[in-house]
């Protein structure tokens, strides 16, 4: 190799500790991983638009399925999920100080930055939880045809929704547990729905003010509400009484729309789980002084690429799942 | 290593003086373009649903817009990609863009596809 012309330039070029991004080996593998997720969150949003796409004509309409608000009754369509958007962006911002904090080695500042940034993590979590509980209750309840179609039922008179509760008959009957002791296999019973499949029809036939108001969504953008005799008509195809929402069905409408909810949902609320986790150890890592004597706060820096992302991700949801 | 940040947004329309005052800036921005949606989502002008561009309604185009612009600010200013280089910039932003908007073609073309199977062909789901 003594051959080899070697000028000075070509020795920076090759002779290693170039950054020519600037950035350094932790911090660019934040991306990678940023980028890898964004995919990942982008595939669930792609299937999502594919579903919906799919059955344009009968998804649920966002805004008639979250509309609480805890503490307060009646119907708040999208005011709950906008004040988790904003206690989310909200702490992106607590997030950006603390890095901000750290670039000018202020460690009080950084420990109190991120301790607001982790209780706004947490408090969207515990909404992130209360919002699914609400959505598994769910409100009014619905039959489902035997073709999985969800039936809902509408005051005729108000044109508002009508709880099964408020008008299901109650008719005694007997009910056989099968028990342990009389078959070859044997499974714990599911847990049953509050009113019988023939309670509730007996209960639209009585009371005349009730219609049916099926998946089909209209031309005014409305699902369409049938008339006293076709709902009378629609009532034998039902199957089965469905209240609130779990993986296989829903009172919203479409299986798909409920599965989609927990899986997107689900999916960011565990990574807003674990970025509060992260939060905390690098709260306490600040608290120690680990990064006062490292000499910079670039971890800070990490954590909050990761913790923006997950605002970021939600922006998307947000949009997807309540907006659109 | 330094950190200078440039503490302009809105293509130099509106400078801060410092890297913090930039941060409530953009806040101020972020929390707007939210209201501005929800309050659009609420009252749901008749116009913007009834006109429709690409088989989407007016609307949800503009919820859509909105979003990549309140994406665009917090990659930008929050995720601090303005202060980055720009190759890696670009090698974050532009492969899942690429990467999402190919695949969101294929899949929207192909559930339309299948709506219209549903629909016209001798399908019957709906019973």
């Amino acid at each position: 190799m003594d051959s080899t012309v070697t000028t000075g330039s070509e020795e920076n070029v090759w002779g290693g500790g170039n950054r020519p991004l600037n950035a350094s080996y932790g911090k660019l593998m934040m991306w990678f991983f940023l980028v890898s997720d964004a995919l990942t969150f982008s595939g669930f949003l792609a299937s999502y638009g594919f579903s919906r796409f799919k059955f344009i004509e009968t998804w649920p309409i966002a805004d008639e399925v979250f509309t609480h608000v805890p503490f307060f009754h009646g119907n708040y369509p999208m005011i709950y999920v906008a004040f988790m958007t904003f206690i989310l962006i909200m702490s992106s911002v607590t997030m950006v100080l603390a890095v901000d904090a750290g670039h000018r080695m202020k460690k009080n500042a950084v420990i109190w930055y991120m301790f607001l940034t982790i209780i706004g993590g947490a408090i969207f979590v515990g909404s992130q939880a209360w919002e699914w509980a609400t959505f598994i209750k769910g409100d009014f309840g619905a039959l489902e045809t035997k073709g999985g179609r969800v039936l809902q039922f509408v005051n005729a008179d108000t044109g508002e929704r009508a709880a099964i509760a408020d008008f299901a008959k109650t008719l005694p009957s007997e009910r056989l547990d099968h028990e342990k002791k009389n078959g070859v296999w044997y499974y714990n019973e599911t847990a049953l729905p509050s009113f019988s499949l023939n309670e509730v029809i007996e209960g639209v036939k009585a009371n005349s003010n009730i219609v049916i108001r099926t998946e089909q969504i209209n031309e005014e953008g409305e699902k369409t509400v049938l008339s006293r005799s076709e709902s009378l008509d629609k009532l034998g195809d039902a199957a089965s009484v469905v209240e609130g929402a779990n993986l296989i069905r829903n009172e919203y409408g479409s299986r798909l729309f409920a599965d989609f909810f927990f899986f997107i949902t689900g999916f960011h609320g565990f990574h807003v789980f674990s970025g509060v986790v992260i939060n905390i150890i690098i709260f306490f890592n600040v608290i120690l002084g680990t990064y006062e004597r490292r000499g910079h706060y670039e971890m800070v820096e990490k954590v909050g690429l990761y913790w923006h992302f997950v605002d970021l991700v939600w922006v998307f949801v947000f949009t997807f799942f309540y907006l659109v | 290593m330094a950190h200078e940040h440039k503490l302009e947004i809105f293509r130099g329309l509106l400078k801060f003086k410092s890297n913090t005052q930039k941060i409530w800036g953009v806040l101020i921005f972020l929390t707007v373009v939210t209201a501005v949606e929800v309050v659009l989502g609420i009252i749901k002008p008749e116009i913007l649903l009834k006109s429709s561009f690409l088989g989407m309604k007016l609307l949800n185009w503009i919820f859509i817009i909105l979003t990549l612009v309140k994406a665009y600010y917090i990659a930008w200013d929050f995720m601090h990609l303005r202060d980055e280089k720009s190759a890696l910039r670009r090698a974050i932003v532009w492969t899942p863009i690429f990467l999402v908007a190919y695949l969101v073609f294929i899949l929207l073309f192909e559930a339309d596809y299948v709506y219209n199977v549903y629909k016209d062909g001798f399908v019957t789901w709906n019973f």
